[in-house]
């Protein structure tokens, strides 16, 4: 089966600076596919090429076999902003039923999304009176509602107590399970471990595509931390020493 | 556009001013608050035998120009909110149209501003006698349409806004270059000939004038219906050059 996502030579600039240098990337379907790296390195950007609403400068991204930014992907992709992108003077409940509405799907479905993601006793709530990783739960909640077949998500668990991120990466699991396609940013290295693939880009390059037990042989140790420093030198090395 | 999609975002933005108290207390309290202010400054001007009274002149259009104002700043804030919290982006990669969210903007704060427009058209004819030959129930209809304007030239306005503080300085130079030229002040018959130009172009004459028609006559003038549909004309416009102005991708 074709990947969910198909990335060639990406070139993006951002506010007259190249952030993405000719990026190549597939993120195959039904599996949590994770992308890692530092703050800045470009992980948002390639994210809002994926959903279609970054202007590119050249490469192109196709996903679910059409070009990004598609009318017809609107109803296919669910797309998680790092910054908790919802409503803050309407309730949690109000807000999912809002993003549902918007793709055709009930209540039920709303609060279903927003049972999912453990808010159900705030759901009356205003979101503006939530705290920050209720917020951004809040918000997840909207991506999801629609049950799209790839979910983009910017950051989901930041700000997440460890018993309720490990209780979101299962649910991550349980939706790629169903073969739901998850494409999940973090620049929490212990959260790499828990994703089926790994993206891995440092100053708007990828460095490593490849399953986390590849990357850890690859490197040659055991900690993945240890295991994306080694890569980043060796690339470094490479950019160095090009012969 | 989608009919299902308008009535969820026209909902979702009357739901967001229901819990706005101190907001919707506002739009209730502060025209009749300042038509009390334009009534005492007049009450005791005296009025030449055979004329139109100062209050009823300036209240009348008062009537139009408030949910001029006050939706123009309401929707310039509004949307600009959306683009700095990140939902309009997130809007954006929805099966949401531009026009789904901008005529949801206009339904659902046309119909605040018509609520808006009744209450203080009630105080002004009921508490301080206001006086028109014409339907009152007119001067609600101009009042309301008055209000879609301001609406859709905020949300084209705020599409130039980076900040709260650049979205407020739109105020004084979309609304009160209207204001000043409407004929309130002056005539504008009497003005100079390049500023009856100016004023020509800018809608809210349009509005004012029909007010006073239907202040004059006591049936709807084909003057009255022409301004209206210009008015009219001048938010569809509005609408358009906003929806221009709206960009799924950005850099």
């Amino acid at each position: 089966m074709e990947d969910a996502i198909a990335v060639r030579d990406l070139v993006v600039d951002r506010g007259g600076r190249r952030v993405l240098h000719g990026l190549s990337a597939v993120v195959p379907r039904g599996a949590v596919t994770g992308l890692l790296g530092p703050s800045g390195s470009g992980k948002t950007t390639l994210m809002r090429a994926v959903v279609g609403v970054q202007v590119v400068t050249a490469g192109t991204v196709t996903v679910l076999g059409r070009p990004a930014g598609s009318p017809e992907l609107r109803h296919r992709v669910g797309y998680l902003t790092q910054a908790p992108s919802v409503y803050a003077d309407l309730t949690v409940r109000e807000n999912a039923r809002y993003f549902a509405a918007l793709h055709g799907r009930g209540r039920a479905d709303a609060d279903r999304a927003v049972a999912d993601v453990g808010l159900a006793r705030a759901a009356g709530q205003l979101v503006g009176t939530l705290s920050g990783g209720q917020r951004s739960r809040a918000s997840l909640a909207c991506a999801l509602v629609a049950e799209p077949e790839l979910v983009v998500l910017d950051e989901p668990t930041v700000g997440q107590d460890p018993v309720l991120r490990a209780d979101l990466w299962a649910q991550f699991h349980a939706m790629a399970a169903r073969g739901t396609t998850l494409l999940v940013s973090s620049h929490v290295m212990d959260e790499a471990a828990r994703c089926d693939r790994l993206l891995l880009i440092r100053e708007g390059r990828l460095i490593a595509d490849d399953s986390p037990a590849a990357v850890r042989a690859a490197a040659g140790v055991d900690d993945l931390d240890e295991a994306f420093l080694r890569l980043i030198r060796a690339h470094q090395a490479d950019q160095e020493d090009p012969s | 556009m989608s009919p299902r999609i308008l009535a969820a975002t026209t909902g979702r933005i009357l739901r967001q001013l229901r819990h706005d108290r101190r907001t919707l207390a506002l739009l209730a309290v502060v025209p009749s608050a300042l038509l009390t202010l334009v009534y005492f400054m007049y009450v005791d001007q005296p009025t030449p035998p055979g004329q139109t009274s100062t209050f009823d002149r300036v209240a009348l259009i008062m009537l139009g120009f408030f949910p001029f104002v006050i939706m123009f700043l309401v929707t310039s804030i509004a949307m600009l909110r959306e683009r700095t919290t990140g939902t309009l982006e997130r809007l954006l990669t929805t099966p949401l149209g531009k026009l789904d969210l901008l005529f949801g903007y206009g339904l659902a704060f046309g119909a605040a501003a018509a609520v808006q427009a009744a209450i203080a058209s009630a105080v002004a004819y009921w508490v301080f006698g206001l006086d028109t030959a014409g339907d009152g129930l007119l001067v609600l209809l101009i009042a309301a349409l008055n209000a879609v304007l301001a609406v859709a030239l905020g949300l084209f306005c705020s599409a130039f806004a980076r900040t709260e503080f650049q979205a407020v300085q739109f105020m004084p130079v979309v609304v009160v270059p209207q204001l000043l030229l409407c004929g309130l002040f002056v005539p504008r018959g009497e003005m100079a000939g390049w500023l009856q130009a100016v004023s020509d172009v800018l809608p809210l004459s349009y509005a004012v004038e029909a007010l006073q028609e239907v202040g004059a006559n006591a049936e709807p003038t084909g003057t009255m219906w022409r301004d209206l549909a210009v008015v009219a004309g001048s938010a569809l416009l509005a609408l358009v050059l906003a929806a221009a102005t709206l960009r799924r991708r950005s850099g």
